[in-house]
């Protein structure tokens, strides 16, 4: 097996990603479970990258590490009243959610390695970069209503979370 | 690197994302799972994108966009909803809030 460095720093995304996202799940300081979220976000991003998809990889970055991670560590500041919240958990649920989550990965697992028709398939990347393909078909495309009806998604969130968060004001 | 090494990766994302949903007891670290979640699936389309589809055919790429702009939406008004709960019951535990529990 000669050395491939592409391959190599695929490997590296891989595991970073995969260790990451162990941290999240196994850490008891939820401000250090962000702060490993982080990481594995970011290298989902570079796992993007991998497959073709700039743009997607930049949105990853921008939308999740600049948005929901700050969503995510200012409802840490306001609920936990300090930072340093230990997790609290219990060892018969951990027990049930590690037999599910395990026969859940042999499941898919199994589907994935008897597949015939994903094996060794590979339509071929194209070189050139998508943001102007991607914005051609939210724009003028097949995908302009659901664009459409995703920024109405977003309005209607954006409503909804100032209304639910509120305080609540009686005028009597 | 082949189309099953980045299905591989995925599904260990989601188990974690699964593991962390059913075992955390703080409604912030569910939160964190079903991000997990969400990258796992999104991963999962931008992977048949590249490998299966036509190389000029990044469907599976929009398609992974828009699960990003759910996961933005879902996670305000997760918190938003955190907020309240925090209001009324000082305590974000989803063992403790069941009022509603008969």
């Amino acid at each position: 097996m000669e050395f491939n460095p592409q391959q190599l720093v695929f490997y590296l995304f891989a595991l970073l990603t995969i260790g990451s996202a162990v941290i999240v799940v196994t850490i008891k300081n939820i401000v250090y479970a962000a702060f490993a979220l982080m990481v594995t976000l970011f290298s989902v991003a570079g796992l993007y990258v991998f497959l073709q998809a700039d743009f997607l990889a930049a949105t990853q970055v921008i939308v999740y590490v600049g948005g929901i991670l700050v969503l995510i560590l200012f409802g840490v500041m306001m609920t936990s009243g300090s930072l340093d919240l230990k997790l609290k958990l219990e060892r018969g649920q951990l027990f049930w959610g590690g037999i599910v989550s395990l026969i859940l990965f042999g499941l898919l697992l199994s589907v994935i390695t008897n597949t015939p028709q994903w094996e060794n398939v590979d339509a071929g990347a194209s070189q050139e970069p998508t943001t102007r393909k991607i914005g051609e078909m939210l724009m003028q495309q097949e995908y302009l209503l659901p664009f459409e009806i995703a920024s109405i998604l977003l309005l209607v969130a954006m409503i909804g979370a100032a209304l639910i968060s509120r305080k609540e004001v009686r005028d009597e | 690197m082949s189309l099953q090494s980045y299905l591989v990766i995925s599904i260990i994302l989601f188990c974690l994302g699964i593991f962390c949903v059913l075992t955390r007891r703080n409604a912030i670290s569910i939160l964190m799972g079903i991000e997990l979640i969400l990258n796992s699936c999104n991963l999962n389309f931008a992977a048949f994108s590249r490998y299966v589809t036509p190389p000029d055919d990044i469907s599976g790429q929009i398609i992974a966009l828009f699960g990003i702009v759910l996961a933005a939406a879902e996670a305000a008004v997760f918190l938003a909803i955190i907020l309240a709960i925090y209001r009324e019951f000082s305590t974000i535990s989803p063992d403790e809030t069941d009022t509603l529990k008969g």
